[in-house]
């Protein structure tokens, strides 16, 4: 079933297949951001035709941010808000209060562990029909764990635990983190996590031959298989972010 | 690192028939959050307590097969997510406890070796008897990790690695065994390494204008060149060249060469014995030249 809400698909859509009880893992770099694959993403989750609802867990951008580049998209994001659809969690000023070893009751109100006691509140107070199609998206990773104050296991767990919510509920979650700030690490733990974590990996990369005018970039799309029959899939396109929308294509196939 | 999972448990303990579910609420922040229960008859809600882990497992794996002689097995996956949770040692720790009970016939476990510093992964190793590793069949020499400039190798290496073992025997000796593996659709192959693994080759050798291997032709002729001191000499003395005199030497100039044989010859005169201690090297061989040093 094609849920891409009845757009003409793309390749994009076509390398990443249905969303449902999937992790996304999406990678990219200051020389290429692959802020618009969320963009893509979170505009097909809310499209009229699928029943999606998507929880945004933002430490990157105001919810304005979006509703800008979305409404250009033709996508109108304070009205999915209203119509609860669409749920914004804005933490940008959050900040982790510190590690409290002993008393394990107190550590339940803050942080991490309280959001995602919110977020699962919030998906077992949806009317049933909308259980099964919730969408949870990160933007972005490296700053939850900035947020953290450094903590990786923390930003693991609380992964781990939305995770956990694709295997039982069959949500999806889809989560945007940089390559490049891990690259001078020895062993980059935290990206590594997320790729044996994760059912798809898009990673987006400069040209091999540099920056170009007609093409920004090169996507990369690796689906590792539902588990159920379908096999990996390993894609790589072009892509060039215009200003209402994205082209994806094969390298020198565009005339 | 080949995308090959033989199982997707994902932090579950697998007792033959039983499971210890590590994976749902592995650290109890579901508690007190209403989700539906899973069916699973065990799970822990505290993989920090690695002491009630184990006494868990034991706990569950008696459930299996009772107090008697027979034995159950533990799988676990994976140790990379326990190390996550609890100190090296103490994961070691209950490795080693699981491993001396009386009902354990064997363990497993699965290791992310690129998730952890070498000498985690030393200190897992040390504690089996048997080691198995899967590798990308094409290693990138500089160590980096594969870009989209990698491609065609990239696709490869999703579905097919290298495998290697390597067991402890009883006696002390140790056996490495390494093979092919090809992830199919709902099986995993095995076969012998391929020879044609030029890809491999390509990678290692870097690309200048002369050519730093021998041919075929050069093998071979560089195989029948006989040595100076190797001459057979039918068991009459050698004549040698010292460089000096003209050939047509008075006899008392002559040096004689032994092969090792023992020969009469006039003792008063210099000898060179030469016995060959070691088969001929090639070149930027990676044998430490003094490994038989004996000093």
């Amino acid at each position: 079933m094609e849920d891409n809400g009845g757009a003409p698909s793309n390749l994009l859509d076509d390398a990443v297949g249905a969303l449902a009880g999937r992790f996304v893992a999406v990678e990219d770099s200051v020389e290429t951001s692959a802020a618009f694959v969320l963009h893509h993403l979170l505009k097909r989750a809310l499209s009229p035709l699928s029943p999606t609802v998507v929880l945004f867990v933002s430490f990157a951008h105001p919810f304005s941010h979006y509703d800008r580049i979305l409404r250009k998209l033709g996508c109108n994001l304070a009205a999915q808000r209203d119509n609860k659809r669409f749920f914004f969690f804005d933490m940008l000023m959050w900040e982790y209060q510190g590690e409290r070893i002993r008393d394990e009751e107190k550590t339940r109100g803050d942080g991490l562990v309280a959001l995602y006691g919110e977020i699962q509140k919030l998906i077992s107070d949806l009317p049933e029909e909308r259980k099964n199609s919730v969408t949870i998206m990160i933007d972005d990773v490296s700053l939850m764990e900035v947020a953290a104050k450094g903590s990786t296991n923390l930003v693991l767990d609380f992964l781990h635990y939305c995770h956990t919510l694709t295997s039982e509920l069959g949500c999806s979650l889809v989560a945007l983190n940089h390559g490049d700030i891990y690259s001078s690490t020895e062993r980059p733990t935290l990206i590594l996590q997320m790729e044996y974590l994760a059912g798809i990996l898009i990673k987006a990369e400069p040209l091999a031959t540099g920056l170009a005018k007609d093409v920004h970039g090169q996507l990369t799309v690796l689906n590792r298989g539902d588990g159920q029959g379908s096999r990996y899939k390993l894609c790589n396109f072009h892509f060039k972010v215009k200003e209402n929308n994205v082209e994806y294509f094969f390298p020198g196939s565009r005339s | 690192m080949p995308d090959i999972k033989f199982h997707s448990f994902l932090s579950t303990f697998f007792l033959g028939s039983s499971r210890l579910d590590c994976y749902s609420d592995p650290l109890g922040w579901k508690d007190g959050f209403s989700l539906e229960t899973s069916n699973v008859a065990s799970s822990c809600k505290n993989v920090k307590d690695v002491h009630k882990l184990l006494s868990t497992i034991i706990e569950l794996g008696q459930g299996l097969v009772g107090q008697g002689k027979v034995r159950f097995s533990a799988a676990i996956d994976s140790v990379s997510e326990m190390v996550r949770h609890a100190s090296v040692s103490s994961v070691s720790g209950l490795l080693s406890n699981l491993r001396s009970h009386d009902q354990v016939s064997s363990i497993f476990w699965l290791l992310h070796s690129d998730l952890h510093e070498d000498r985690v992964t030393a200190a897992f190793e040390y504690l089996s008897t048997m080691v198995a590793s899967v590798e990308p069949l094409n290693q990138f020499g500089n160590g980096q990790r594969s870009n989209m400039n990698t491609f065609p190798l990239l696709e490869q290496s999703f579905a097919k690695g290298k495998f290697h073992v390597r067991f402890k025997r009883r006696n002390g000796r140790v056996r490495v065994a390494c093979e092919e593996v090809r992830v199919e659709q709902s099986d995993v192959n095995f076969t012998s390494v391929s020879s044609d693994n030029g890809m491999i080759n390509e990678g290692l050798i870097p690309k200048v204008q002369f050519n730093l291997q021998l041919s075929e032709k050069e093998r071979l002729d560089r195989a029948s060149v006989v040595l100076p001191f190797e001459h057979q000499g039918n068991g009459k003395p050698i004549q040698i060249y010292d460089g000096r005199r003209s050939l047509t030497n008075t006899k008392d100039e002559m040096t004689s060469v032994s092969t090792g044989k023992s020969e009469t010859n006039d003792s008063s005169k210099g000898e060179i014995i030469y016995f060959r201690d070691s088969e001929d090297e090639m070149p930027d061989s990676d044998e430490d030249p003094d490994y038989d040093l004996d000093i």
